[in-house]
């Protein structure tokens, strides 16, 4: 399992594996919004919570039909489901590979944009740690969107509209946990319900993405 | 002395896509023993070898061999452009628990191009790496679809004589191919006779299922 771990991490950081690209492309989209808003500072700061959780919803979306589609195109994954690695550990390892390439990356530089965005103080701890405990869940989901498509030819498209609804219940609650931090409200609810589905998404979902290779594979 | 098989199966079918492709299959395959599987195109010598590997269900009968002694190459080798040869190698090596990989890159003759890229090698050389990966996987059965695909004169002798050792030491080989393993000993095996005539498997609904 390590082994698969470290594998896809290298191949992550090594030439045109696209370490990297969802956090270029959350900042772009951020400061994007930041130049076609203005300079109005009262108004970034209302949808600063909603921005950047949405930056990081797409940012992570980007990277996820490269999770399985490689292994599948090489020939990979038939050796993989062969070898004494379960079909279970891989997706969560998988899962786990992405989350450190993009969702943990993203946590760490969104604060940066939180200030960009005129995001008040005391709800940048909350942001990264809301990123930090809810984009785990989107790389979860999104390993089981990208099993679901995995023998699709340009699956990338279906993909994104298979995971993109199954994002919205960690989008509401991180965005709402940032926003309440920001107005000066508690902002444990939500953070707790966000980490629930966390929670849930990395326990259950493996077990689905293994089903949905096993089908690819036959 | 009978000894036991290291991989027998039973009245077995092989569906592709839901369509049973061939059917009534029974042979057996003991420790040592090589059986090259022959037919012509399509005739479902893939769909066999990745139903024996366990990647696609058997539409009928049964497979038996004993757990994780099975070790499958395909056609694609899998092996990560950007990774070099020996990064490649110590993945598979440690998926499989092996201890090292020295002795692979010896025999396939992969030494000298272990810190070259993947990505970088020739056709045959990424078979040879390919190839490479069974010797670290430790498995007595070796289940090989076309390996001699793009080797030369010189590969396909160290393919032989890679083959040759394992069998000696008690493996066995079942493979699917158009040329000549170079196995003095191994055992042919015509797939013609067993060509189902195309029927769907079963009931409509379950080629979708």
């Amino acid at each position: 399992m390590m082994a698969l771990l470290l594998r896809d991490l290298r191949l992550a950081v090594r030439a045109g594996g696209g370490f990297g690209l969802a956090l270029a492309f959350f900042l772009a989209l951020v400061t994007l919004v930041a130049f076609g808003t203005g300079p109005e500072g009262g108004l970034l700061a209302r949808i600063a919570p909603g921005i950047l959780w949405v930056g990081a919803l797409l940012a992570s979306l980007l990277s996820l039909d490269r999770i399985f589609a490689l292994d599948w195109e090489d020939g990979a994954l038939d050796l993989i489901a062969t070898s004494p690695l379960p079909l279970e550990g891989v997706a969560a390892v998988k899962a786990l590979a992405h989350w450190l390439t993009t969702g943990l990356p993203l946590s760490l530089a969104a604060p940066l944009l939180g200030v960009l965005l005129h995001l008040p103080g005391p709800a940048q701890g909350w942001l990264a740690l809301s990123l930090l405990a809810g984009t785990p869940a989107l790389s979860a989901i999104g390993t089981f969107g990208a099993a679901l498509t995995v023998g699709v030819r340009r699956g990338g498209l279906l993909l994104s509209l298979l995971v993109l609804p199954l994002y919205v219940p960690s989008l509401v609650f991180g965005a709402d946990c940032v926003r309440r931090a920001a107005e000066g409200m508690a902002p444990v609810t939500p953070f707790l319900l966000l980490a629930g589905i966390t929670l849930g998404a990395a326990a259950l979902l493996p077990f689905a993405s293994a089903a949905a290779l096993r089908a690819a594979l036959r | 002395m009978m000894t036991a098989p290291a991989l027998s199966v039973a009245a077995l079918a092989v569906a592709r896509g839901g369509i049973v492709v061939l059917h009534g299959l029974d042979f057996a395959l003991s420790p040592g023993e090589a059986l090259v599987l022959h037919g012509p195109n399509g005739i479902g010598k893939t769909s066999l070898l990745r139903t024996l590997a366990g990647l696609a269900p058997p539409a009928a009968g049964r497979i038996d061999a004993a757990p994780d002694s099975l070790a499958y190459a395909g056609h694609l080798d899998g092996m990560k452009g950007t990774l070099t040869v020996a990064e490649n190698l110590r993945f598979w090596a440690r998926a499989y628990g092996a201890a090292g990989i020295d002795g692979a890159l010896a025999a396939m003759d992969l030494r000298p191009l272990a810190d070259r890229p993947a990505g970088g090698l020739s056709a045959g050389q990424k078979r040879r790496l390919g190839l490479a990966r069974l010797l670290v996987t430790g498995r007595p059965v070796w289940l090989l679809d076309e390996p001699t695909v793009s080797l030369d004169a010189a590969s396909l002798a160290l393919l032989a004589a890679v083959l040759g050792a394992h069998l000696r030491q008690g493996g066995s080989v079942l493979a699917a191919s158009h040329a000549d393993l170079g196995l003095a000993g191994a055992r042919a095996f015509d797939l013609a006779p067993f060509r189902a005539g195309g029927a769907a498997a079963g009931r409509f609904g379950e080629a979708f299922a």
